[in-house]
């Protein structure tokens, strides 16, 4: 699904990504581990088409297509989404008002009929459901005024409804006490299909109790020098990111 | 015509000309009271000491007259002919709906049947002609306060416009509608609209201002409200004039004792744009709203100037306004709030905010605050910014286009003020402009 080649990113003059190659499939999840400013969230970010990075080498071929070619739009509309670490809070714009132009965008783009107000607010409670999200944050404006924990939530509960082929999901274990981190886990393994892939980006291995991956990649100073089965995450619990570095990069 | 005239400098050709036409209007206007051509002696007067303003006085600093000033417009007649048709009529759902075109009240084209008793809507001309005591108190009295040519040269040719009349103690449902349609004739023409509005004690009304043409038409335009104690008066002023145009107004407002005014200013047409606001709060308890939304596009400039004047205690004052720049368009926010030494407990408020689409576009803000007094709170702010890059990301990675996103973005910031006006089809229309009419990335 995702086949990432080679890939080297900088911002301004700083080169962030230096040579990421990672191959995705439906129906896998991939964890992304890596010491703060390794280079996790521009990963992320990249995927998702942020502008402020720029693309120095690499290729990114997502179903076939080139990904780094398209709109950030155009990559929702065909499937991509990734959680905010950071959501962004936009005042003045209403939560579900703002879910059912994404919704209905991404229908649109599939050919598929818009959802009228009534199907919408069906979709939104039913999903809302499943991870107890306080209802009246969806008729506030968009993160304004959140906790950090129900900005993390809202973020999966915006994966929920927009139904991602391809969920990048940056650090949203970070900053939820434990109920949270539960609830939200269990958004995330609903998801969990064979043709959808998630990419799991965390500081911490805890998230990985409950989210167990069929992959994890160590991300270290802008590459991935490691990559292994889920046990490699408990490795790295115990012997920290630093005993990592003395092991012979495996490029994929 | 006063024999002497102390003038600053000499008479330019401009000047000239509009006393011309100022002599040759007086000869054609039909009989007026005498208390009227003395008030309109007096502002011809005013207007040649004062001259049209350079960018030499504070006040007009930032805005340049010159494409009026250096332009010879005659004086429009009633351009009925001329007018499409359609842009005279209301926007509001079954309104009181008065027309004037160029100036001129136009009976036909108004529909003013219905009315309440105690609700008088009227051409002025005809007020003039048949029943000036009803207006003798109120016309023109609050203008000499004002040191403003423009204010001046549409007392000078004061013939025609609009006066409203609510008795005390009337509730109006339905909104007042007063269209103003400039039909530009030749290659330039002006015209001078006045309304009076005059609102009795605990009376209360919703009254629109429209303002609407075509081509290369100068409005000048004048109101004076007056809100009797306790009245509420809800009032919008919409300008929707081509971008050839040319629109300068002040409205003048004074209250009595715990009168409650809202205005929005609502600015989205006209080239050069000048929108004077002068609240007077003469009595105590008086509740004083100016919210103002503009947009400005290609080579626009918006100019808003308002002044609120505490001259009596436990008064409040909100000030909101908000300005969306695209392209080239340029505008200028001048806040001044006078707090006079009596006026303790007064509890003033401004916000002005800008939104720049373009890095072209810009605007000088700047608040002005005299206090006089101690026991008082004021507060004001102001802020100018682009598009947040983080929030149009976000949107985008959502599914929402470029356009789309813009879209939202701009109409959150509009949001407030949008949500404020209480007119359904106004409000409706301006998320349109808002939605629809927004040029695209610069
Ligand atoms: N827009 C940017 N401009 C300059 N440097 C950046 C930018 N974004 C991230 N960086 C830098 O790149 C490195 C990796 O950042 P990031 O991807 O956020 O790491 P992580 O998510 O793993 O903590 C950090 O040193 C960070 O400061
Ligand atoms: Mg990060």
């Amino acid at each position: 699904m995702l086949e990432i080649k080679n890939l080297q990113v900088r911002a301004g003059t700083k080169d962030i990504l230096r040579g990421i190659s990672l191959s995705v499939g439906a129906g896998e999840v991939h964890a992304i581990m890596g010491p703060n400013g390794s280079g996790k969230s521009t990963l992320a970010r990249v995927l998702a088409g942020h502008a402020e990075y720029e693309v120095v080498g690499g290729s990114v071929s997502y179903n076939g297509k080139d990904l780094l070619e398209m709109a950030p739009e155009d990559r929702a509309r065909e499937g991509v989404f990734m959680a905010f670490q950071y959501p962004v809070e936009i005042p003045g714009v209403n939560n579900s008002y703002f879910l059912k132009a994404a919704v209905n965008a991404k229908r649109k783009h599939q050919g598929l009929p818009e959802l009228d107000a009534m199907e919408f607010m069906v979709l939104l409670r039913e999903k809302a459901n499943i991870l107890h999200l306080d209802p009246t944050l969806l008729s506030r404006p968009v993160n304004e005024g959140f906790s950090g924990g129900e900005k993390k939530r809202n973020e999966i509960f915006q994966m929920a409804v927009l139904e991602p082929r391809l969920a990048v999901l940056d650090e949203t274990d970070s900053g939820l006490d434990i109920d949270a981190l539960k609830t939200v886990a269990e958004g995330v393994n609903a998801m969990r299909s064979p043709e959808r892939a998630i990419i799991v980006v965390t500081h911490y291995q805890r998230l990985l109790n409950y989210i167990i991956p069929d992959f994890v990649h160590v991300l270290q100073d802008g590459r991935i020098v490691r990559s292994g089965g889920k046990d490699l995450a408990l490795h790295l619990e115990e012997k920290g990111y630093s005993g990592i570095e003395a092991a012979q990069p495996q490029l994929m | 015509m006063s024999q002497v005239v102390e003038r600053e400098r000499p008479a330019s050709p401009q000047l000239a000309h509009y006393t011309a036409e100022y002599q040759r209007a007086v000869g054609q206007t039909p009989a007026q009271p005498r208390w009227v051509l003395q008030a309109r002696e007096h502002a011809i007067a005013q207007f040649e000491r004062l001259g049209f303003p350079t960018s030499r006085l504070e006040q007009w600093r930032f805005t340049s007259v010159a494409p009026i000033a250096d332009r010879t417009f005659n004086l429009a007649t009633d351009g009925v002919a001329k007018l499409d048709k359609t842009l005279a009529l209301p926007m509001s759902d079954d309104p009181a709906l008065a027309v004037l075109v160029n100036g001129r009240f136009n009976a036909q084209l108004s529909s003013l049947a219905g009315l309440p008793t105690g609700v008088k809507v009227l051409g002025l001309e005809d007020v003039l002609a048949s029943n000036p005591g009803l207006v003798e108190p109120y016309l023109a009295r609050l203008t000499p306060t004002q040191t403003n040519a423009f204010t001046s040269l549409n007392t000078a040719f004061l013939r025609d416009g609009v006066v409203i009349s609510i008795a005390p103690h009337v509730v109006l449902e339905q909104p007042i509608e007063v269209v103003f349609a400039a039909v530009a004739e030749g290659t330039a023409s002006v015209s001078h609209p006045r309304l009076l509005i005059v609102a009795g004690e605990s009376s209360q009304a919703t009254i629109l201002e429209r303002y609407v043409g075509t081509g290369s038409a100068f409005t000048n335009a004048v109101g004076e409200i007056w809100l009797g104690a306790n009245a509420t008066i809800d009032h919008y002023k919409l300008q929707e004039e081509p971008a050839e145009s040319f629109h300068i107004a002040s409205m003048l407002l004074h209250s009595a004792r715990s009168g409650t005014f809202s205005s929005h200013s609502l600015t989205f047409g006209g080239g050069l744009v000048r929108n004077e606001v002068v609240a007077v709060l003469d009595g105590e308890g008086i509740d004083c709203t100016l919210n103002g939304l503009y947009l400005g596009r290609g080579r626009q400039l918006i100019d808003n100037h308002t002044t609120i004047d505490h001259a009596m205690p436990h008064c409040g004052s909100h000030e909101v306004y908000k300005g969306i720049l695209a392209d080239h368009s340029r505008a200028v926010f001048n806040g001044k709030i006078i707090v006079r030494p009596d006026a303790q407990k007064t509890d003033a408020k401004q916000t002005n905010k800008a939104l720049l689409l373009s890095d072209d576009a810009n605007i000088n803000t700047k608040p002005e605050l005299e206090i006089f007094a101690n026991d008082v709170k004021c507060t004001h702010g102001a802020a100018v910014g682009q598009l947040d890059e983080d929030a149009m990301f976000y949107l985008r990675s959502r599914g929402l286009g470029v356009a789309e996103s813009r879209a939202m973005l701009i109409r959150a910031f509009a949001g407030d003020i949008l949500n404020r006006v209480k007119i359904a089809p106004v409000r409706e229309h301006l998320g349109n402009i808002l939605t629809d009419h927004l040029p695209h990335v610069d």
